[in-house]
């Protein structure tokens, strides 16, 4: 699959149908994947890797260089071109400057579920089909790659790809998922657990903004909250409640807009499963105004932003959601 | 030098506990460490390091300063210090006991932050040497022996116990206070896990890593290179580098209106943030290169330029763990590095 995707940015590159390439490269680890731009042919056989570790989104990083009179080419897996397409539709990025190509995805390894289970001095990590080698100073351990899998993945909700100029590989389809398991948990706890729940869990908040930052959805030129005249700008919580609004905040504004690509709970330093407050928004829209996946489709019209008369009654919050 | 069978590890903590709040890093439900305040049945982490640094019991991620209470055309001004307790920190690493060094030369000079300085006479650092380092560790580099780690006392555990060494008057007092748990000891045990550690170390990813390109003298060699561009394209601008770090030490002062007053804290700082460097005429740092070139710029050159060459990273690796883009100290020093060896 690599090899395939080099050639074909080599080429695409050559004609000059695109004049930068954004892909991953590997860092200092198997599992420390970097996005990247490649802008020759030598730098993408140096460095271009896609692998089971390849898990940032790259949608994101397309912002920077849509104001290029040249196009860039940027390849997303699945799950990307859902962020993609809603970026578009929200017009936060331009179409015409980009030549997308999907690419498959067969399950992003985390590396954290490997050092979770007390593997460290990690000298290199392999996977080959269901198997995950892990070799380190201490001693060497095989995995089943399933075992190992990154949670987004394992709840995956799609291998079908909603934009691309062209696809790599077959294309895939729509999946059956899980996703709301966890969902259903919390809702079936009383309010007291799932404020226990939650406070426990965003109380290792650092207010560090990666989930932020690194939400393709999060997409405002300059934040509320870096707006030193907003009046909410803390770096830090003020009180012991704050960074639980912040949060809750954040999952408010990308109600209706996240695709639930699982970047927040990947790059959160504190292992914080924030995924779960938007995957509740999306169970309760797809409760309350009918099924709907963000970023399926460019244009489509978001039930938040829309009117139906079979729209839920606004009461429905005081009556506890039924 | 002292031990303590391992089993007998739970009453050590329950004795130190008696008389000081004791600290000791423990697994959260995620699977992360942090310290947490000891209680009655908490297990001590076996994982290496806890998720952020041990800065935070000195220098708090967000500390009250003071308050303004306004009632009518008075204003009250209230200093809402405490006096610390006295407190233990037990399993400090060794890259986090050197951090502790590199903020008191920042916050105990003159002006001394008595902020500060509260919080550290009232701690005791009990140190625990690295047997397992990780492939994410470079303490070496910065000329720090995980074996032998600095702090009030140093400790060193083994499969079977825990040996423990004074190095200052203030960990005297603490041996002194869990004596009666404690026989003396040659410590052989000991030099043999120093020498297995070291051996390990130096088959560590970044054992050859080298800060010798580095130091004070090399801002111009270093401001202008075109390889920041690069380094810095994928950074998000978030501020998890600087908050899982031991040693920045960057803070905003920010008021809270509480309705009836203020409330003036501050609160950690980073200088991957927009607004870092945000005055009146604007911002002379405007993209993220030149953020993320502060930032490495000021732990390997201009901190040594002006604290005798000792650098503002103490290898710990945590950057390396946590960065979303994977991009670090190690790639910035190895990337510079090259450059300059050309």
């Amino acid at each position: 699959m690599q090899e395939v995707m080099k050639k074909r940015a080599k080429e695409l590159l050559a004609s000059g149908e695109v004049t930068r390439v954004i892909g991953w490269k590997k860092n200092e680890f198997d599992y420390d994947i970097t996005p990247a731009v490649f802008e020759t042919a030598e730098a993408i056989d140096r460095d271009f890797v896609y692998d089971d570790f390849c898990g940032p989104n790259l949608s994101k990083f397309t912002f920077q260089h849509q104001k290029n009179d040249t196009k860039t080419l940027v390849f997303l897996k699945p799950c990307d071109t859902y962020s993609m397409t809603q970026m578009v539709t929200e017009h936060r990025v331009n179409r015409d400057a980009l030549y997308i190509i999907g690419i498959p995805c067969f399950g992003k390894i985390d590396i954290e579920k490997i050092k979770a289970d007390g593997m460290t001095g990690i000298l290199s990590v392999t996977s080959e089909g269901a198997d995950v080698k892990v070799h380190t100073l201490y001693g060497d351990k095989t995995y089943v790659k399933i075992d190992v899998m990154a949670e987004r993945c394992l709840a995956c909700k799609s291998k079908y790809h909603t934009i691309y100029d062209e696809l790599i590989g077959e294309e895939g389809e729509v999946m059956e998922t899980d996703r709301f398991d966890q969902v259903k948990e919390l809702e079936a706890m009383t309010p007291d657990q799932r404020f226990e729940f939650w406070r426990g869990e965003l109380s290792r908040c650092i207010r560090c903004n990666a989930c932020r930052n690194a939400c393709p959805a999060c997409t405002c030129e300059s934040c509320v909250f870096d707006n030193p005249e907003s009046g909410i700008a803390q770096k830090a919580a003020a009180d012991s409640f704050e960074e639980n609004m912040f949060h809750i905040i954040r999952a408010f504004h990308v109600a209706g807009r996240c695709t639930d690509c699982g970047e927040c709970s990947r790059v959160c330093p504190q292992h914080i499963p924030l995924h779960l407050l938007n995957r509740k928004f999306i169970s309760d829209i797809n409760g309350y105004y009918g099924e709907y996946q963000a970023g399926e489709e460019v244009g489509q019209r978001a039930p938040l932003v829309n009117f139906t008369k079979e729209d839920v009654e606004p009461d429905v919050v005081a009556k506890g959601g039924k | 030098m002292y031990r303590i069978p391992r089993e007998k590890l739970d009453q050590l903590f329950a004795l130190t506990a008696e008389k000081e709040t004791l600290y000791i890093p423990t697994d959260a439900t995620s699977g992360i460490a942090q310290f947490k305040k000891w209680n009655e049945g908490m297990k001590m982490s076996e994982k290496l390091k806890t998720s952020r640094s041990a800065k935070d019991f000195f220098f708090p991620q967000t500390e009250a300063l003071v308050n303004f209470k306004i009632s009518g055309k008075k204003i009250d001004i209230i200093d809402p210090r405490e006096e610390c307790e006295d407190f233990v920190i037990f399993g400090v690493r060794a890259c986090d006991a050197k951090s502790f060094e590199i903020l008191d030369s920042v916050f105990l000079v003159d002006p001394v932050d008595t902020y500060y300085k509260n919080r550290r006479e009232h701690g005791t650092i009990v140190t625990l040497a690295c047997s397992r380092p990780s492939e994410s560790c470079f303490c070496t580099t910065f000329d720090i022996d995980p074996t032998e780690p600095a702090g009030d006392v140093s400790a060193w555990m083994t499969d079977d116990s825990v040996y423990f060494k004074a190095n200052t008057e203030k960990g005297e007092k603490y041996i002194a206070l869990v004596s009666s748990l404690l026989e003396e000891t040659d410590g052989a045990d000991v030099d043999a896990q120093k020498v297995a550690t070291k051996e390990i170390l130096g088959k560590l990813p970044f054992a050859n890593l080298k800060k010798d390109a580095f130091g004070g003298g090399k801002t111009e060699q270093y401001f202008g290179s075109p390889k920041w561009a690069e380094l810095s394209e994928a950074c998000l601008g978030c501020g998890t580098c600087t908050f899982v770090c031991p040693t920045c030490q960057c803070y905003d002062i920010r008021d809270f209106d509480t309705g009836h007053g203020i409330n003036r804290f501050r609160c950690w700082d980073s200088c991957m943030y927009s607004d870092f460097t945000k005055m009146a005429h604007g911002n002379p740092r405007l993209s993220q290169k030149e953020r993320f070139r502060q930032r490495f710029m000021h732990k390997l050159v201009y901190y040594p330029e002006n604290h005798d060459e000792v650098f503002a990273c103490v290898g710990c690796g945590r950057c390396v763990e946590k960065c979303p883009i994977s991009m670090n100290i190690v790639k910035v020093m190895k990337t510079l590095g090259e450059e300059e060896a050309k």
